[in-house]
């Protein structure tokens, strides 16, 4: 995957352009109503709008602090859980029934116990994306633990690692970090997910999910429509800048593997 | 100093319904200290299930293992081991495989480093320090696993069929290397092979297992001059003795 032909790079541009060209038209020519469907250039007038008062920034920052307190804590309670069960057989007998039981609850029907404990705050819009975000990171370093391979386990031991802790940390943990970052991914596109829905349904006064209601109960479509696409765009951007990082930086190892 | 005796060792594993198979029983032998011994056998005849004794990964049912007169029980960089399989840390250069048991001893980075750069050369891999190992072919994966196990500067060195998977002229050379390496380090090695050509060409002994369950059928002198020839008339003839012993062992 070197730098692609100009040729092949024009598909995407085209396919683009011309999808924009019949949104516009059907907007303007067949529906011909701003509430029902805006048109592209009237979302373009509402992005530069927004831009102009500078509320983009606030909701942008607010969005990312309830998603980055959800994903963080997720991660700080998820991997080591994972760990515990993956390494510990008597913890993953332990925590798995407990486990079973709470992951069907779908996310979102934690909002009224979100605002109970933690009320209209950024921590209660974090929990709400915690909730969503920890279990697939739970999962995935669970089976990542369970899968490495036995002969890793005993090299590293007749090589002088011998405790738990140090053969969790150099070798079962690097062996499973491909699977941990997949989980990752999971839990960022599911917390990003919740993040949205949480901020609609009032568990946020800020931020980009909740601008998406404000803005449909004063009948500004348009300024729905931006704040979807910010959110669509911004959500691709951080899984591919994550992305990115790990098969960069830290999964080198694994060219060698067909994934 | 690396002074095997193994005593009286018998293992046998638990099978479902309560049967077990017996897949040692009573083994009994010594390698000196400094001495080449390679066990052949046929296939299932417990050669793995030893040596995992001897290196401390099981524990035997019975009878036991001294290393320089102390009991063995666990495993110990003292007694380093090449899998069968490929074994190299997919996720560590060849250069973090190689100082791995040093880092695991505490050792400061710069020194361990400069310990796994020697042996890189003496197996002539060192322009490879930065590669991974899906970089590598079969041949210097093991290469580099023989000298990982080389730097933690072990008494003795457990080796199962190491060169099992690499083809003909690759395996020459590297039992070739091998041998350099045992005669400048004069450590002990126990190397398990299929190969009665590897056996002959690289040991001081050979002790030659029964099938299942597996006992020391014989232990043979090999007592062929060093640099040894693969083709002269006392190796040819020490091979077909080995090969009526094996074939006695397979009806
Ligand atoms: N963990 C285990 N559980 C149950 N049975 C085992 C286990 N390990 C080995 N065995 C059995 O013990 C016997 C000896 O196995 P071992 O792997 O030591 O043979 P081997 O001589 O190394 O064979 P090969 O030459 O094919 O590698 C076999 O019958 C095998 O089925
Ligand atoms: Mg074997």
């Amino acid at each position: 995957m070197k730098t692609k032909p100009v040729s092949k790079k024009g598909i995407e541009i085209i396919s683009l352009v011309t999808a924009i060209i019949i949104w516009q038209l059907i907007a303007d020519f067949v529906i011909g109503n701003t509430f029902i469907l805006p048109s592209f250039t009237d979302v373009v007038y509402a992005f530069i709008k927004i831009i102009e008062k500078g509320v983009l920034f606030t909701d942008l920052s607010i969005s990312l602090l309830h998603f980055g307190i959800g994903i963080i804590s997720a991660l700080v309670i998820g991997v080591p859980t994972g760990i515990a069960m993956g390494w510990f057989h008597n913890a993953d007998r332990a925590a798995d029934p407990l486990i079973e039981i709470v992951r069907p609850i779908p996310p979102l029907a934690w909002i009224p116990f979100a605002i109970v404990w933690f009320g209209l705050t950024h921590i209660s819009a974090g929990f709400v994306v915690f909730v969503g975000a920890v279990f697939p990171i739970i999962i995935n370093t669970l089976t990542g633990f369970k899968s490495v391979s036995k002969v890793y386990v005993e090299a590293g031991k007749v090589l002088g690692c011998m405790k738990s802790t140090s053969l969790i940390r150099y070798i079962a943990l690097p062996y499973s970090l491909p699977s941990i970052a997949a989980g990752i991914r999971i839990a960022m596109g599911v917390g990003w997910m919740c993040l949205v829905a949480a901020e609609m349904f009032g568990v946020s006064k800020n931020g980009l999910g909740y601008k998406i209601w404000w803005h449909y109960y004063l009948h500004q479509m348009d300024f729905v429509l931006v704040y979807m696409l910010i959110l669509g765009f911004l959500g691709l951007l951080i899984d591919r800048v994550f992305r990115w990082y790990v098969d960069g930086k830290l999964l080198k190892w694994r060219k060698g593997v067909v994934v | 100093m690396g002074r095997l005796v193994i005593e009286n060792v018998g293992q046998s594993f638990e099978k479902d319904r309560g049967e077990a198979t017996d897949a040692l029983r009573d083994v009994n032998f010594e390698v000196k200290d400094g001495e080449f011994v390679c066990i052949i056998g046929p296939s299932g005849c417990g050669k793995t299930t030893l040596l995992r004794i001897v290196a401390g990964l099981d524990r035997a049912d019975s009878g036991r293992i001294l290393l320089d007169g102390e009991t063995i029980n666990s495993p110990d960089p003292r007694r380093g081991m090449v899998f069968q399989e490929y074994s190299l840390f997919p996720w560590r250069t060849v250069m973090d495989n190689v100082t791995f048991g040093l880092d695991m001893s505490g050792m400061d980075r710069k020194e361990s480093r400069k310990i796994a750069e020697e042996y890189l050369r003496l197996v002539g891999l060192e322009q490879f320090r930065d590669s991974y190992p899906y970089e590598l072919s079969g041949g210097m994966r093991q290469r580099i696993a023989i000298v990982r196990a080389l730097a933690n500067d072990p008494a003795v060195l457990l080796m199962d069929e190491p060169f099992g998977s690499l083809d003909a002229q690759t395996r020459n050379k590297l039992q070739q290397e091998l041998l350099q390496i045992w005669e400048s380090k004069k450590i002990t090695i126990l190397f398990v092979t299929h190969s009665v050509d590897e056996a002959v060409y690289l040991s001081d002994r050979i002790a030659v297992m029964t099938s299942r369950p597996g006992r020391i059928k014989e232990m043979v002198d090999v007592d062929l001059s060093r640099p040894r020839d693969r083709t002269s008339t006392s190796a040819n003839k020490l091979r077909n003795r080995l090969l009526n012993m094996l074939a006695e062992e397979n009806k």
